[in-house]
């Protein structure tokens, strides 16, 4: 008996041992996350189009409208929130594509971390790179639109809460449509109906706090979003690109 | 428990016998539309206030009952192939999208149409005209994501997790719509509940909700059985049924 105990303590031991020296979940995470921040970084270019896109259409309204400021400032929420929501579907495209033209996504996907966890490093580093700029930039063109000055809090926070989302549910249609040559339409045609909710919420909430309502149970229910699609997004994504690297 | 999945799951076995069933379903699907339109076009009291225009129901609330239940059969095929990888279920998803597109799409275009006379307008942004409208672009993404692979497999397996990804979805974007905007009636048909409206408005209705369930049956069955045939065309079953009739079935 106490003999087995022994060599059972000592195998335990030794397979310890191996896992230590395998790089753990923290770090397989961390390390995704900072190589795609960098590579984001060296691409700085690229890095500034969702914003541009984002300015250029707010900018395409008050031409297409009229420059008419209690107009202007009675749309702004709706509208900062569209442009917001199709620069981070433009961007989306991006996500996986060139880890799956060079092959690094069937290392990550081989890697002895749980897939999902490197996904969600991934969603991660394309949020820091495209929600929360656009998030950081929404005040201006608030501003630009003559939303009143109180609500430019909410804004940036309902931007900051629905961007992540919106990166976590796109991730899933980025994933799909990776494979295949001309994924970009279909990309939209998969991933804005999902949008719907995300949009109406956090330009809801933006509307209601130009109003001067009181925005807690909307403000939970985008973090609820959130939550759900942390939860469930990165399991369907890393599904979904391992279906991408078969067919 | 195993040997009866898997033979549910095997095409052959799926093939004879929804042989058997199929002129069933036709039979009676066509039987219930009939009797319901008759009853529900000629023989159903006007309404009080909306006169014979609300007999638009008979089509709009059939179309619009199945449009929804053919999305949660597609989710539990889905489940079915992503788990098992019984690939009859996926045949049964591919069958059954095009059919829920356009009873989604018969919903909301008989709906326009009733609009018309009772709200004076063919479309409003209510909430659950828009819900219906995402519904039917969910399907018309499931059907082109499934056409744009070039294997078979891949198409398959990636119209099975959007599928399920959007069943996650749809009560969230149906809430959201609800809150954001609402002028549609509640819900007109209920079988736990006692109807709002007469019997003879609400027997045709249910006579006629049934005929589209059946008839939805029919049409998925026979699509999935033709979809056996074209993906296993050498199979040795199936070329003796293109020779002799159903000998060796």
């Amino acid at each position: 008996m106490v003999r087995g105990a022994c060599t059972l303590t000592a195998e335990r031991a030794d397979t310890d041992r191996v896992l230590d020296a395998l790089p753990g979940l923290w770090q397989g995470f961390s390390a995704t996350l900072i190589r795609d921040c960098r590579l984001r970084f060296r691409r700085r270019s690229e890095l500034a189009n969702p914003l541009i896109f984002f300015a250029l259409v707010v900018t395409l309204f008050p031409l297409g409208l009229a420059p008419d400021s209690t107009l202007l400032s009675g749309i702004a929420p709706g509208l900062l929130w569209v442009a917001a929501l199709l620069a981070v579907l433009l961007s989306l495209d991006g996500l996986f594509r060139d880890d799956f033209d060079d092959g690094t996504l069937e290392q990550l996907l081989l890697a002895p971390q749980p897939a999902g966890v490197l996904v969600l490093a991934k969603i991660v580093a394309h949020w820091l790179t495209t929600g929360l700029p656009l998030a950081l930039a929404s005040p201006l063109l608030g501003i630009m639109l003559s939303l009143p000055g109180h609500s430019m809090g909410i804004l940036m926070s309902t931007l900051l809460l629905g961007s992540a989302t919106l990166s976590l549910v796109g991730a899933i249609g980025a994933a799909l449509t990776v494979g295949l040559r001309r994924g970009g339409v279909l990309l939209s045609l998969l991933i804005l109906p999902l949008y719907t909710p995300v949009l109406i919420f956090g330009a809801g909430t933006v509307r209601l706090a130009v109003e001067g309502a009181p925005l807690a149970p909307w403000l939970a229910l985008m973090g609820a979003m959130l939550a759900l699609s942390l939860l469930a997004a990165p399991w369907a994504a890393a599904a979904a690109l391992k279906l991408s690297l078969d067919g | 428990m195993w040997p009866i999945i898997h033979k549910l799951g095997s095409p052959k076995w799926f093939y004879t016998m929804s042989g058997r069933w199929l002129p069933f379903l036709w039979g009676i699907g066509a039987l219930l539309i009939t009797v319901g339109s008759l009853w529900g076009l000629a023989f159903a009291p006007p309404d009080y206030q909306q006169g014979d225009s609300f007999r638009i129901i008979y089509v709009h609330v059939p179309a619009a009952i199945v449009a929804q239940s053919c999305f949660a059969m597609m989710a539990l095929c889905s489940l079915i192939f992503l788990v098992w990888r019984i690939k009859l279920a996926d045949m049964a998803a591919g069958a059954a999208a095009p059919l829920g597109a356009a009873m989604t799409f018969g919903a909301l275009f008989s709906g326009a149409i009733w609009g018309v006379p009772t709200w004076g307008t063919w479309w409003v942004w209510d909430a659950r005209l828009t819900s219906m409208l995402l519904l039917l672009f969910i399907y018309l993404g499931i059907m082109a994501l499934r056409g744009a692979f070039a294997s078979r497999d891949g198409g398959a397996r990636a119209a099975a997790i959007l599928t399920l990804v959007g069943v996650i979805n749809l009560p969230i974007i149906k809430y959201s719509v609800v809150w954001w905007n609402t002028l549609h009636q509640g819900a007109t048909f209920s079988i736990t509940e006692k109807p709002a409206m007469p019997m003879s408005m609400w027997l045709p209705l249910l006579i006629m909700v049934l005929g589209f369930y059946l008839l939805f049956a029919a049409v998925t069955v026979a699509r999935t059985r033709n979809e056996i045939i074209r993906r296993q065309p050498s199979a040795r079953w199936v070329r003796a049924l293109a020779k002799g009739g159903r000998h060796g079935l």
